[in-house]
């Protein structure tokens, strides 16, 4: 099953490398990893989403908490939460063509952020399903590059 | 107080009760070896090569408890010290290593002797340091000291760049550590406890396996008297031997590939496991799904990611284990006040007794005129000490046989690299226990294989006269393997012949220690104990039968109770 942990870490060099290294070392796979700062400072914050049965996930929540650099894990999984990536897509839209991209750019309420004289470069916000089903209607046309950021996920408020 | 950072790292090792040092110069610490003179309460111990100076630490630190600490250079005398490190991070033993590094502005120029030991090291230490500020070299030497000892122990490592030693700055020693990402739990859970001590009452096949986290916390007074007044038998895997008394009627033996009759039989018919401080190693299960599959399991260890790796525990309990087995101790008089009563496990005991009794841990003897077991070389030394030195193994058919026919009844009188299995640990361990036990008969179990891997440390251990006594068991094979060989690969020895040897009397000698050499049962005793009485490091070679092998054995991925006997 695929779990999204949130990692709070100190922001201090070598620390993505201890969490990268976890992973590796015993063998676990990272599907998507984003880091960035959080508000507070010296502090930073890692989505890692990855697949595996319970046990698995279970000792790679319990490694990553060993790691003195790591101050929290949360299995995002476990509770209600609020799950997004970006991606830019860089799609060929020679004459004739480009109509019909703009109207899926327009049902999937993305936007174009780049023109070419063939090309147009698409950004999008959503699930890893919508930006799968984008990559699905794009490849008719023919995608000349791909940049994604990975999940980033926070837990849902209390309604 | 403005101090330069080799000041501060001196001054700090001192604040730290640090008494002796494990290193090798070179020039990325040169100037802390220029300060070294000027602390006189820091004993430097020069050792021959970089790992030595590592597994020293580590073995000072098996045996006293304390930080084992050592001090290496840049480049290629950080790297030896690798072995050494994953050494320690498997046993988790407190180790603390100073590197030395190239100077801040060269760092990852590809610079002479520069490599990313803080990377290198990165998966088998516990916490690394690459120190890039001066004002924070204080504050880095005290967490790097409460990391290694805190928790679960292991090695961490500090590097420090060059101009950083040079580089000066008023200098105040932390009182304290905060980091907010660690913080090991050591309090028992109340209601577990209670929990525990009830089902140890029902049970009526209880035993305790107990490994080294029993003696690295302290445990081992508490989990004696458990055993010995419910009359719970008790097993203990390599790391465990020592933290109950090996002639106790309570003591089963070791279990697992190599262990006894009774240890393993008894897991096997378990009703209830107290696993305190082990951590279910591979070399201990045997095949797992046949592991003790009678048995409700409680699992009592500091660190987290130990329980539930490789078994299925019913009785998950994160606590330190000396504190546990305390409040279990308390929990159990508390029921036997209340009324309740634990009763006694008399058909379980006489059980055991007979399992002990029908295959206790023998061998064939030597014929008349015969050569020499190498299990009789163990017998003799537990026989001429009485239990009373420091036996320190190197890895193999020695290691084992020194575990099987050697009755511990002390912790921290048995130094052996159980995790990683390190050919060449137990030579320079032994010496780094000696530094710290002078006074103490410190010997080392050898094989002729393992001790050629740091036998260039005789020079230290002759320079600064510790005597530890190398006792080799000298059968010109690597002999575990070719045991495997003979076994399971049709006597295939390739290239496990050591058949070109130094002449370690002679070896000995040129290093200006004294050598032995024993052909002949009826001289073993003899030589043993006039090595003993000789104030000076010594080798005895024990020539003994090539071919012996190391039984009871469990084949790999065989299951405990499927052993081959002898």
């Amino acid at each position: 099953m695929r779990h999204i942990l949130s990692i709070l870490v100190e922001n201090e060099p070598g620390v993505l490398s201890r969490v990268s290294g976890l992973f590796s070392g015993r063998g676990f796979n990272i599907e998507t990893l984003n880091v960035a700062p959080t508000l507070e400072e010296g502090v930073s914050i890692m989505t890692i989403s990855t697949t595996g049965d319970e046990q698995i996930i279970e000792q790679i929540i319990k490694q990553l908490r060993k790691l003195v650099t790591v101050i929290k894990v949360v299995d995002l999984t476990e509770v209600k939460n609020v799950e997004r990536e970006m991606m830019l897509l860089k799609v060929s839209a020679e004459e004739g063509k480009r109509a019909e991209i703009l109207r899926i750019v327009d049902v999937f309420r993305c936007k174009v952020v780049d023109v070419g004289f063939d090309e147009l470069t698409i950004e999008i916000t959503g699930t890893q399903d919508k930006l799968t089903a984008l990559i699905n209607l794009m490849q008719r046309f023919g995608i000349k590059e791909i940049a994604r950021t990975g999940a980033v996920a926070m837990r849902r408020s209390m309604q | 107080m403005e101090l330069t950072g080799a000041q501060i790292l001196l001054e700090s090792l001192g604040r730290e009760g640090v008494d002796v040092l494990f290193g090798f110069p070179g020039g990325a610490v040169i100037d802390i070896y220029h300060q070294i003179p000027n602390y006189p309460n820091l004993k430097h111990v020069l050792v021959r090569h970089e790992q030595g100076a590592i597994h020293m630490a580590d073995g000072y630190a098996r045996a006293t408890g304390k930080v084992g600490v050592c001090l290496v250079t840049s480049g290629p005398g950080a790297t030896n010290t690798v072995t050494g490190i994953a050494t320690a991070y498997m046993d988790s033993i407190p180790v603390v290593i100073i590197t030395g590094q190239v100077p801040t502005p060269l760092i990852g120029n590809d610079a002479f002797q520069e490599v990313d030991i803080v990377g290198i090291t990165r998966p088998c230490t516990k916490h690394n340091y690459l120190v890039k500020d001066i004002t924070k070299l204080a504050k880095t030497i005290k967490e790097a000291f409460f990391l290694a000892q805190s928790g679960r122990p292991g090695p961490v490592l500090i590097d420090l760049p060059k101009d950083l030693q040079q580089q000066k700055c008023t200098y105040s020693y932390p009182k304290k550590v905060s980091m907010r990402g660690y913080n090991p739990h050591y309090d028992p859970n109340v209601k577990q406890v209670r929990k525990v001590a009830e089902l140890l009452c029902k049970s009526k096949h209880p035993v305790i396996y107990a490994g080294g986290g029993v003696i690295s916390s302290g445990a081992s007074k508490e989990v004696t008297k458990l055993a010995q007044t419910y009359g719970v038998p008790v097993t203990a895997t390599l790391m465990g031997l020592g933290c109950f008394p090996g002639d106790d009627p309570m003591w089963l033996g070791m279990l697992g590939m190599h262990g006894t009759y009774a240890a393993n039989h008894s897991i096997s018919n378990a009703d209830l496991i107290l696993a305190v401080g082990a951590r279910f190693d591979d070399r201990v299960t045997g095949k797992l799904s046949e592991f003790a599959t009678k048995a409700t399991m409680v699992h009592i260890d500091i660190d987290p990611t130990s329980i539930q790796k490789n078994v299925h525990v019913h009785v998950p309990i994160v606590a330190d284990c000396r504190l546990f087995m305390e409040a279990l101790n308390k929990e159990m008089a508390a029921i036997v006040e209340e009324g309740e009563g634990c009763p006694p496990k008399t058909k379980w005991l006489e059980q055991t007794a007979e399992w002990k009794a029908k295959h206790p841990l023998k061998y064939k003897p030597a014929a008349k005129g015969g050569m020499i077991k190498p299990q009789s070389v163990v017998e003799a030394l537990y026989k001429i000490t009485k239990g009373d030195c420091i036996i320190a193994t190197e890895v193999g058919q020695n290691q084992m046989w020194a575990a099987q026919f050697f009755n511990y009844k002390k912790p921290r009188t048995l130094l052996t690299s159980g995790g990683l299995g390190t050919m060449g640990y137990g030579f320079p361990a032994a010496i780094g226990a000696q530094a710290a036990f002078p006074e103490k008969l410190v010997i080392d179990v050898a094989g002729d294989g393992s001790i050629q891997m740091c036998i260039q440390e005789l020079a230290t251990a002759v320079c600064y006269n510790l005597p530890v006594k190398i006792v080799i068991l000298n059968n010109g094979y690597l002999g575990m393997v070719r045991q495997w060989q003979e076994l399971f690969y049709e006597k295939n020895y390739c290239n496990t012949c050591m058949d070109v040897a130094p002449d370690f009397v002679k070896l000995a000698e040129a290093y200006g220690a004294a050598g032995f050499r024993v052909t002949q049962a009826k001289d073993l005793e003899a030589t043993l104990k006039e090595a003993f009485a000789t104030p000076k490091p010594c080798i005895v070679d024990v020539v003994v039968d090539p071919e012996e092998n190391v039984y009871p054995m469990v084949p790999a991925g065989k299951s405990l109770t499927e052993m081959i006997l002898v």
